[in-house]
């Protein structure tokens, strides 16, 4: 299934950051969707700064425009304030991105967990976990243990999870 | 040696000085003078030669008083390397030949050589400078008037102008009867857009606030039918145009224009002055709507898709300065949105606000 491009994504406009707040917010609001929606469909979990610029999301050739590394920079600001987006580095070249943040992830695994409990029978992953890369598996199971719904327990050959 | 005075080795004001050779003893005849190394300088008037130990002493000849001299490569300075003397020579031939101080002749006229005339010599300097400042005081003013000779020309033609225009309507007054409403008001406009019968000026009301209360009220009259025209606001700097080609005779500074035209609001004019917040100064109706010209610069922007500051100026004929306002006025109340790439600054409508 190919990516669906938002309106916002042929609108000029879009690509400048605009002055007026309430119009900045809004257009704000509807990059950290675009991105978090194409790293979804995409099921990318890291993103470098080098190649977010040159990614189609922020350079759309067609139209001839582009999003500033400034602005790109806003933008990932946004997607950490609302816990989508990680730093990896002091410098910002480098960022893990949520599309689906750990507490989400967590309500999955264990909606999943509890499903496949009342079935007793070897059950494969679903194809929502397809792809799920072990560190946002593991801050997923953390938020779980926060919420006080499961435990990581370590044992002699890795580790476990005990569900509640 | 008893053509050389003492100098105080300066150069006057038509002097140039040509070369000067260090390392120069002076020989009287066969004897030494009782003067060391120094220096010879040649210059375009004299030579002079200054002690370098003891540049107090310093002596000099008119080169108008050397009637002959010549080279003497032996004995003449064995420290210094005979090359550059002979060229020192040379260049004392030339100026002689030159003769260049007899067409810029200096102030202190060439002293004969005898040691009295000093005290004498040096009251005719003086008196040569005074004359010069004189001469050259007279000049300037010479090339001031001409300068300005065109100018007064002109003044005295707009003098007449407006003693006609005066002469004009004041036969207008008397005649009311004889000449049509129409075209007496047609004629006090053009009478407007020539020349104001009785200016403003600061010698009738003085200077500071109540001569700018005089002026905003007259601003007040001549500005709206210009402004009328114009859709409602104008920029100071048209407004000072106007003004000024109205007033003819009088000008008005521009510090005088904006605090008469601050002063508005105060006296009740339907004008106000704005500023806008990139520091642009207008004066608009009161009457003037801002709402009204939002929408319409939102449903010019609507129509055309995007449009750029100069488009909307050629569309509304506007200036560039004040369309740009306009459309920086919209985005600002949230109707438009840009978009500032390299192919520079368009406007859209906000469809970030419209559309979900």
């Amino acid at each position: 299934m190919s990516f669906e491009w938002p309106w916002q994504y042929n609108f000029p406009p879009f690509f400048t950051l605009q002055p007026n707040v309430d119009t900045r917010q809004k257009q704000l609001a509807a990059w950290c969707s675009l991105a978090l929606s194409y790293c979804r469909h995409h099921k990318l979990y890291t993103l470098g700064i080098m190649e977010v610029q040159e990614c189609p999301v922020f350079n759309h050739k067609n139209i001839d425009r582009k999003l500033s590394t400034e602005a790109i920079l806003i933008v990932f600001e946004e997607l950490r304030k609302k816990g989508n987006l990680e730093w990896l580095d002091k410098n910002k070249t480098q960022c893990l991105v949520m599309w689906r943040r750990p507490e989400e992830w967590g309500k999955l695994i264990y909606q999943w967990v509890s499903r496949s409990a009342m079935v007793n029978s070897c059950n494969t992953f679903p194809p929502e976990f397809h792809g799920l890369e072990e560190w946002m598996l593991i801050r997923s199971l953390q938020a779980l243990q926060t919420d006080g719904k499961a435990e990581v327990i370590t044992m002699d050959d890795g580790k476990g999870v005990k569900f509640f | 040696m008893d053509r050389f005075t003492w100098s105080n080795g300066l150069l006057e004001m038509n002097e140039t000085l040509v070369i000067q050779q260090r390392g120069v003893k002076l020989y009287d005849g066969e004897d030494k003078a009782k003067l060391d190394v120094g220096i010879a300088l040649l210059s375009t008037h004299q030579l002079i030669w200054r002690d370098l130990k003891n540049h107090e002493c310093c002596i000099a000849i008119p080169l108008s008083q050397i009637i002959y001299f010549e080279e003497q490569a032996a004995g003449i300075g064995k420290r210094t390397p005979p090359l550059s003397l002979g060229y020192f020579f040379r260049r004392l031939t030339e100026e002689l030949s030159q003769k260049r101080w007899e067409s810029t002749p200096m102030s202190q006229p060439i002293p004969t050589a005898t040691n009295s005339q000093t005290g004498r010599t040096r009251a005719v300097g003086i008196v040569g400078i005074e004359r010069k400042i004189e001469e050259r005081r007279k000049e300037t003013e010479k090339n001031i008037s001409e300068a300005f000779e065109d100018l007064s020309k002109l003044m005295v033609k707009a003098k007449e102008m407006v003693e006609l225009s005066r002469s004009i309507a004041n036969k207008i007054k008397d005649k009311q009867g004889d000449i049509t409403e129409d075209e007496t008001i047609r004629f006090k406009s053009y009478l407007l857009s020539m020349g104001i019968a009785n200016p403003v000026t600061r010698e009738t009301h003085g200077s500071g606030t109540h001569y700018h209360l005089q002026l905003a009220k007259q601003l007040g009259d001549i500005l709206l039918a210009p402004l009328e025209e114009r859709g409602g606001m104008m920029a100071l700097t048209e407004v000072y145009c106007l003004v000024n080609r109205a007033r003819g005779m009088e000008l008005l500074s521009p510090e005088d224009l904006v605090n008469a035209c601050k002063m508005f609001e105060s006296l009740k004019q339907p004008l106000r002055l704005r500023i806008f917040d990139s520091g642009v100064m207008v004066v608009q109706l009161q009457s003037h709507s801002e709402e009204e010209m939002i929408s319409s610069a939102l449903d010019n922007v609507t129509d055309k898709g995007s449009l750029t500051a100069e488009e909307f100026a050629k569309l509304l004929g506007l200036s560039v300065l004040l369309s740009k306002e306009r459309l920086l006025l919209a985005e600002k109340m949230g109707h438009l949105c840009r978009d500032d790439s390299v192919e520079g600054l368009r406007f859209y409508p906000n469809l970030f606000n419209s559309q979900a």
